[in-house]
């Protein structure tokens, strides 16, 4: 399915278009995110970057480093350790008509904010009648994998999915990484842009030609007849090796990216389950109450009987995530555990 | 208390415009108690009896390009900006004729147009809004304030400290107005502040701070023009804290088992519509006559927005998923 254009996309698009041609078309996910930061700060003077270490030391993942250079203090701003002073002023700003775009280090750290996201990015649109929009864009790196223990390690966008007012986005791919942040600022409501650790280091190509993506809808990585294993962020490339795995095993899996938890895209999700009739989901987050949860359930309510056997879930085990390498792994989603989930749902139910 | 702050001259035409818009206030907040009695109004409702020269004072110094951060006791706050009483009334009541289309209710009051931005009710919630407001103020390059009000209570919390440090370090203009009532709901401000001498607090922030007599509306205005004034010559952040006290509960639930009733009647007869109603006639700028025109004034203007409140319509149920996320255009 190729990742459609929205209206809203489109006219970022514009502007972002000259960025888009002058890049080189191999790179990391990290220059996709940067380059993604470039260009809307270059086509929109509206739009401003704040949060801690984003200027000098550029940025905890290296995303905004030169960016301070470019486009001075302005633009650049470094802000103290005060997470709910400065979501809270990303969120002023917005309603009284800037374009800012806050760096939260990483979810973790999100928590100190938590007053401001909820209750006043989510719900100033609704307290007031529709009187006063939030269009503001806050970043942050999300998930676990580099044995950072239970205080570092939150997968926790799928949590803040439950939220009305809030859009949710999950950059998992080059393209993504480069165009989704365009969206999220053409987008009148606040969106929170969460890109995996694991990711930066991941290097591709950019899609030659490719101007803007929307934040709308879910995108197939990869086609398969037999299952479909619906993910997002960091996991879709673990999905994509588990899909792999099962090919050389003679399991087709298509992969499913779901790319923004909030609004889902339950259009996408109910096509691909009437596709395949198998359905493992694949999250970080913790299973209990998990944006998998949701999905499962909205699967169960709007495409039951085109199941061939119950939907499974690959999730992190509930337990927080523990420093030693060993546990950690055993803690995550895994090609492996995928696989073995994928591979005992083709081994149950069934048309006799 | 309010030393240095250049004092506008009292005159027949200012003390009478204070007092009417006073007036109106206290005259809102009755209809309120009543109201809620009748059932019209429900949910939490806090009233700020007492406090009028607070929201009276600090509107005046503001100017319709200027911005408004408030709370949940922001009746008071609302009217003095100049919103809509008929739209106030018909937030209490629920209606689609609301200021905030019913939405909110009496703790969140908005209007766009105005830059009032709420009808804030998580204690602290506002500050680091305004200091958004007044960064976008400062980019756009306008001589432009935002003004934010909070009580006491606010002052204990984290996102107090975090923003008084923020303004200061990026000198955005923000005018802190601290309504001291000298209550976080149930809590004595003793019994939850380490040093009780507000402006001392701040001031190693590099916040200028002064302590005004939150009874005495001219003092309130002349300390909030003279903050102003400052901050769009360039000056950073000030924060005023205004020593009022509130005269009814915390809210309609409240016994006030916290406090004795002697030491409400000894604020009550320093209450601002009282000290300023006596003041007036004794300078002979308000007779007995005006003070009665006023009176009646704002209890019919109060009536018509009762009237208007109950006639305006309810939003259908069907409507129950707007407002979720934006309906207008992206500009």
């Amino acid at each position: 399915m190729p990742e459609l254009l929205a209206s809203g996309a489109a006219r970022a698009a514009r502007s972002a278009a000259p960025q888009a041609l002058a890049a080189p078309a191999h790179m990391s996910y990290r220059e996709a995110a940067r380059e993604g930061l470039r260009a809307a700060l270059q086509a929109d003077a509206r739009v401003f970057l704040m949060g801690e270490d984003v200027g000098r030391y550029g940025g905890c993942y290296a995303v905004t480093k030169g960016l301070l250079q470019e486009f001075g203090p302005e633009r650049i701003r470094d802000t103290p350790l005060s997470e709910s002073a400065f979501v809270g002023a990303g969120i002023g700003a917005a309603v009284a008509g800037l374009r800012p775009i806050v760096e939260i280090m990483t979810v973790n750290f999100s928590l100190l904010a938590l007053d401001q996201i909820l209750n006043n990015a989510a719900t100033l649109c609704h307290m007031s009648g529709g009187q006063v929009n939030v269009p503001v864009v806050i970043r942050m790196a999300t998930g676990a994998g580099r044995q950072l223990a239970a205080q570092h390690s939150h997968s926790l966008e799928g949590w803040y999915a439950h939220i009305p007012g809030l859009r949710v986005v999950t950059p998992a791919t080059i393209d993504d990484a480069r165009f989704m942040l365009a969206a999220a600022l053409a987008c009148p409501d606040p969106v929170l842009l969460f890109e995996h650790i694991f990711l930066y280091n991941m290097e591709g190509e950019l899609s030659p030609s490719l101007a803007a993506v929307d934040i709308d809808h879910a995108a197939v990585r990869r086609s398969g007849r037999d299952l479909v294993l619906i993910t997002y962020g960091g996991s879709l490339h673990k999905c994509l090796a588990a899909a792999e795995q099962l090919a050389a095993q003679g399991i087709e899996a298509e992969v499913l990216d779901l790319r923004t938890l909030r609004p889902l895209d339950d259009a996408a999700i109910m096509a691909a389950v009437r596709r395949t009739h198998r359905a493992v989901i694949v999250d970080e987050g913790w299973r209990s109450g998990s944006i998998a949860a949701e999905v499962s359930t909205r699967i169960m309510e709007q495409a039951f009987y085109d199941l061939d056997a119950p939907v499974a879930r690959v999730c992190t085990v509930e337990v927080p995530v523990p420093y030693p390498k060993h546990l950690e792994d055993a803690a995550l989603p895994s090609p492996e555990r995928i696989v073995q989930a994928a591979q005992q749902l083709m081994s149950s139910g069934g048309p006799p | 208390m309010s030393a240095g702050v250049q004092q506008a001259a009292v005159t027949r035409e200012r003390g009478l415009r204070l007092l009417r818009e006073m007036l109106r206030i206290r005259c809102f907040e009755d209809a309120c108690v009543r109201l809620y009695g009748e059932l019209k109004i429900r949910g939490f409702l806090h009233l700020c009896n007492g406090e009028e020269a607070v929201a009276v004072g600090t509107m005046q110094a503001l100017e319709p390009t200027d911005a408004v951060v408030s709370t949940y006791r922001e009746h008071g706050h609302a009217l003095a900006r100049g919103l809509s009483m008929n739209a106030l009334m018909a937030e209490m009541f629920g209606r689609e004729s609301g200021s905030s289309h019913g939405r909110g209710g009496s703790m969140h009051i908005f209007d766009a147009g105005k830059l009032f931005y709420g009808g804030n009710a998580i204690v602290g919630g506002g500050l680091p809004l305004s200091l958004g407001v007044a960064l976008a103020q400062k980019l756009q390059g306008r001589k432009s304030v935002t003004a934010c009000l909070f009580g006491d209570g606010a002052v204990a919390e984290g996102e107090f400290h975090e923003s008084l440090n923020l303004a200061a370090l990026w000198r955005l203009p923000v005018l802190f107005l601290c309504e001291n009532n000298l209550y976080a709901m149930g809590t004595a401000i003793e019994r939850a502040e380490s040093q009780l001498d507000l402006p001392a607090k701040v001031r190693p922030y590099g916040v200028e701070a002064q302590a005004v007599d939150g009874m005495d509306v001219f003092a309130v205005e002349d300390a909030s023009r003279a903050a102003v004034a400052r901050m769009r010559g360039g000056a950073g952040p000030a924060l005023l804290e205004l020593r009022t006290y509130r005269f009814r509960g915390h809210s309609m639930f409240d016994a006030q088992l916290y406090r004795d009733k002697a030491e409400v009647e000894a604020w009550q007869k320093k209450g601002p519509l009282i000290t300023l109603t006596a003041r007036l006639k004794a300078e002979g700028l308000l007779s007995e006559d005006d003070f009665q025109r006023l009176e009646r004034e704002a209890r019919n203007e109060v009536a018509a927005a009762v009237e208007f409140a109950e006639q305006a319509p309810w939003e259908p149920v069907g409507q129950l998923e707007r407002f979720v996320y934006a309906e207008r255009p992206h500009a």
